[in-house]
């Protein structure tokens, strides 16, 4: 670098690094210090265990459980999201008539864009709170009072949503409840981060291709998709994240915090129980720098494999 | 086109940079930074001079930092105990402030610069056991042994049987509970009249009476499906009444075999069988919506505690009269089958490393004086843990709750195991809820139960609670 700017750069970085390491790295340190501790939280009395809060984790049957269901979202989620944001992406986009203009989206998609973008302005907890009314399990429910009326569900046997631990393909029904307003909530963001990635493929290529007679679906998998692929591989990672928490839905909505009897259990409702419940936050701690851990080696493998040559236009 | 200039900061870069940066505010960082605490720092208690009318030594011009759980019997009562110690200190700044969330606002403080007085109540409380074992709450012996405020005697003369008890752990009074809570099965005082229906006092009355009641079109009995706390009191009560005392003794205490001793498996089968012959209001409701389906008249009963009253005064629908009954035994087999489950609930506690424990202390003399005490029925409707509160109250809650303590043997219905172990409280809660939605037998409940409670018992790293009475 030229001399003096790196005085100039340092001296604006300084404080905001600063605030960031005492803030944010600081506090990883110190949950790391205290993974290897047996430290129950209240007090200032602490020993030394060393690794043995680690090794306790492999054995645990409810981190077990819980993993593997944060496994079944890490699937689930990014998957669904995406093939729902793309989807509505395209058809916002190019997905209409071709005319003397050139390729647009849908009539309307200006309206629908901002409908589908709107769950991203709530916090999680008012979409959870609001879909606990939506799934409510009486007839006062919106989903159960409206199948109740048109004599689809049986009011004596209503649907129980969160609060059915049943299995359905192998995995418990409460999961896949709370999946559907994962990716409800999720998928406008990324519509609209798929869309700018979108609007930024030159239209000429989609008009030579639909001149060459290329169908919508031959556009979208020949064109759109390979070229939106660093966008994707993006998401894929942001949603892996989303995925691995899961927390606000699993606290506000699921009986028991992680219920029924454990069937919607995750990582982070299994640490909070851990920490504020049992007192045991060295434990705790333990848990979430393994979840660290696993979230980084994720990202990084998952940014590897997805890297390749790229095209530019 | 590859990365020919790396020092170019293209699209891929920044993106692959952006993600790895978002690793930094994703979920695995909010969870690291919320186990970490900080150093902690000294308490400077310096008392003033001591005397009858303060017993502690409360200084003058000194604070005292007050926090009250803001639930179901609200704040004001906590204001009016505000009043009575002011009204005696007037020099001593209370800075009283409520919230819902106790642990989460408090907890991070504890180890540092606690508040001096924290109401540790609700869902979001602190766990009670950590909070002893881990000396970080201040025992109140002294407490019970100073002259209460505004009658004769200490203050632990002033208090109903059981507050004493409950607030004590590993023999020292730490929780002063401020309410004094009856649990049992509510139903409309004004409905049972008009159909002529008397409030069972076993299951078999109850099962008698139960095609009556569906008959007019009402669910017999509504629960809440979602914390598994709720049904636990009455199945416990139900296990206490049939099994009696020593048996749920023997549960806390972790002994062998405690959950098949004999009349446990009956209590839980009378409660498999009402959910079996469909006598529950169907959908999973929580606390208030089961409430609001009781007072909408689609459910008869209701088991409850009586702060029912206060919760739910704004959408009481008029001529209802709600009442309360104990809750139901098995009948002739029954070794305890009048004692009433009863306690004091809602527990204040001072933090070891509080500023200014005098000043808390002393208001936790005005909080149980006879004036505080009594307000606090007045503004609740239910009691407090101080005798004779309730006495100058008109109210049907309060009076039926009242008429059972007064005809309950001295022995209270109280279990401690979810106190004692966190791991027992979770799985009793899933197993109640399990057991309410038909999931799982009355034996399945028992044995899965000894499971835990077996675990419990071999694990090390939990320190283990006992108890006598």
């Amino acid at each position: 670098m030229r001399h003096g700017v790196a005085r100039f750069v340092t001296g604006f970085l300084a404080l905001p690094v600063a605030l960031y390491l005492f803030y944010v790295v600081w506090p990883f340190a110190q949950a790391a210090g205290y993974s290897l501790t047996d430290w129950g939280g209240y007090s200032d009395r602490q020993n030394f265990v060393g690794l043995d809060n680690y090794v306790r984790l492999l054995s645990d049957e409810l981190i077990r459980k819980a993993f593997w269901h944060n496994v079944f979202f890490l699937v689930t989620v990014p998957l669904f999201t995406i093939a729902l944001a793309l989807f509505l992406a395209f058809l916002l986009n190019v997905g209409g008539r071709e005319d003397r203009a050139g390729i647009r989206g849908v009539f309307g998609s200006g309206f629908y864009k901002i409908i589908f973008f709107f769950p991203q302005v709530l916090s999680l907890v008012v979409i959870a709170v609001m879909w606990q009314q939506i799934y409510r399990s009486d007839n006062q429910g919106l989903i159960n009072g409206l199948l109740i009326k048109v004599g689809l569900v049986d009011a004596d046997n209503p649907i129980a949503f969160t609060a059915d631990p049943e299995p359905f393909l192998g995995i418990p029904a409460v999961l896949w409840w709370l999946l559907l307003i994962a990716v409800w909530s999720g998928a406008g963001f990324y519509m609209v981060l798929f869309s700018a990635a979108m609007q930024s493929i030159p239209k000429d290529i989609y008009e030579a291709a639909i001149l060459d007679g290329a169908s919508r679906l031959h556009t979208f998998f020949r064109i759109t998709l390979p070229l939106l692929r660093d966008t994707i591989s993006v998401a894929w990672v942001y949603l892996g994240f989303i995925a691995l928490d899961m927390y606000a839905l699993v606290f506000v909505m699921t009986p028991s915090q992680g219920g029924p009897d454990h069937a919607s259990e995750i990582f982070a409702s299994v640490l909070n129980f851990t920490a504020f419940q049992k007192g045991q936050f060295g434990y705790a701690c333990a848990m979430g720098v393994a979840l660290a851990i696993f979230t980084i080696l994720l990202a990084a493998a998952q940014l590897r494999i997805t890297r390749r040559e790229r095209i530019e236009f | 086109m590859a990365d020919t200039n790396p020092a170019d900061l293209n699209r891929r870069t920044l993106l692959r940079r952006a993600a790895a940066a978002g690793l930094l505010v994703t979920p695995a960082a909010g969870l690291l930074s919320a186990c970490a605490g900080s150093e902690p720092s000294k308490s400077t208690d310096t008392g003033g001079s001591k005397s009858a009318d303060n017993p502690f030594g409360v200084k003058d011009d000194s604070a005292v930092k007050v926090v009250i759980f803001n639930g179901g019997l609200g704040d004001q009562w906590a204001k009016e105990d505000q009043a009575v110690f002011t009204a005696k200190h007037p020099k001593v700044t209370v800075n009283m402030s409520s919230t819902q969330k106790i642990k989460t606002e408090e907890q991070p403080k504890m180890a540092t610069q606690p508040s001096d007085l924290v109401m540790n109540s609700g869902a979001d409380m602190m766990d009670i056991s950590t909070l002893v074992n881990e000396g970080a709450i201040e025992p109140l012996d002294d407490l019970l042994k100073a002259p209460a405020w505004d009658s004769e005697g200490t203050v632990a003369d002033s208090l109903l049987p059981g507050t004493v008890e409950d607030g004590t752990f590993q023999d020292k009074f730490y929780v002063v509970n401020v309410a004094f809570t009856v649990w049992g099965n509510w139903y409309n005082g004004a409905l049972f009249d008009k159909e002529g229906w008397q409030p069972p006092k076993t299951f078999d009355d109850f099962f008698a009476l139960a095609p009556k009641i569906k008959a007019k079109g009402i669910a017999p009995y509504v629960h809440d499906a979602v914390h598994g706390y709720y049904p636990r009191w009455a199945l416990m009560a139900t296990i206490w009444k049939s099994a009696g005392k020593q048996a749920v003794v023997d549960i806390d205490n972790l002994k062998e075999n405690a959950w098949k001793a004999d009349g446990v498996l009956p209590a839980l089968q009378a409660w498999e069988k009402l959910v079996k012959d469909k006598l529950l209001l169907p959908g999973n409701l929580n606390h208030t919506q089961s409430q609001q389906a009781w007072l909408d008249g689609k459910a008869a009963f209701i088991q409850v505690g009586t702060w029912l009253k206060n919760e739910m005064a704004a959408t009481i629908p008029p001529g209802f009269e709600m009442k309360l009954s104990d809750y139901w035994g098995l009948g002739a087999s029954d070794k305890a089958p009048d004692d009433v489950f009863a306690g004091a609930g809602e527990g204040l506690v001072v933090p070891s490393k509080a500023p200014n424990k005098a000043a808390a202390k002393e208001f936790l003399r005005a909080v149980l004086s006879k004036a505080g005490s009594a307000k606090y029925a007045e503004l609740t409707k239910s009691l407090a843990s101080t005798k004779g509160s309730g006495d100058n109250v008109q109210d049907s809650a309060l009076t039926t709750a009242n008429e059972l303590m007064k005809n309950a043997p001295k022995t209270l219905i109280k279990t401690k195991f979810w106190d004692f172990y966190a791991d027992l409280d979770k799985e009793s809660q899933n197993l109640s809820e399990e057991l309410m939605a038909g999931r799982i037998t009355a034996q399945q409940f028992v044995d899965k139960m000894q499971a835990a409670a077996d675990k419990v018992a071999k694990d090390s790293s939990i320190q283990k609670q006992t108890r006598t009475a």
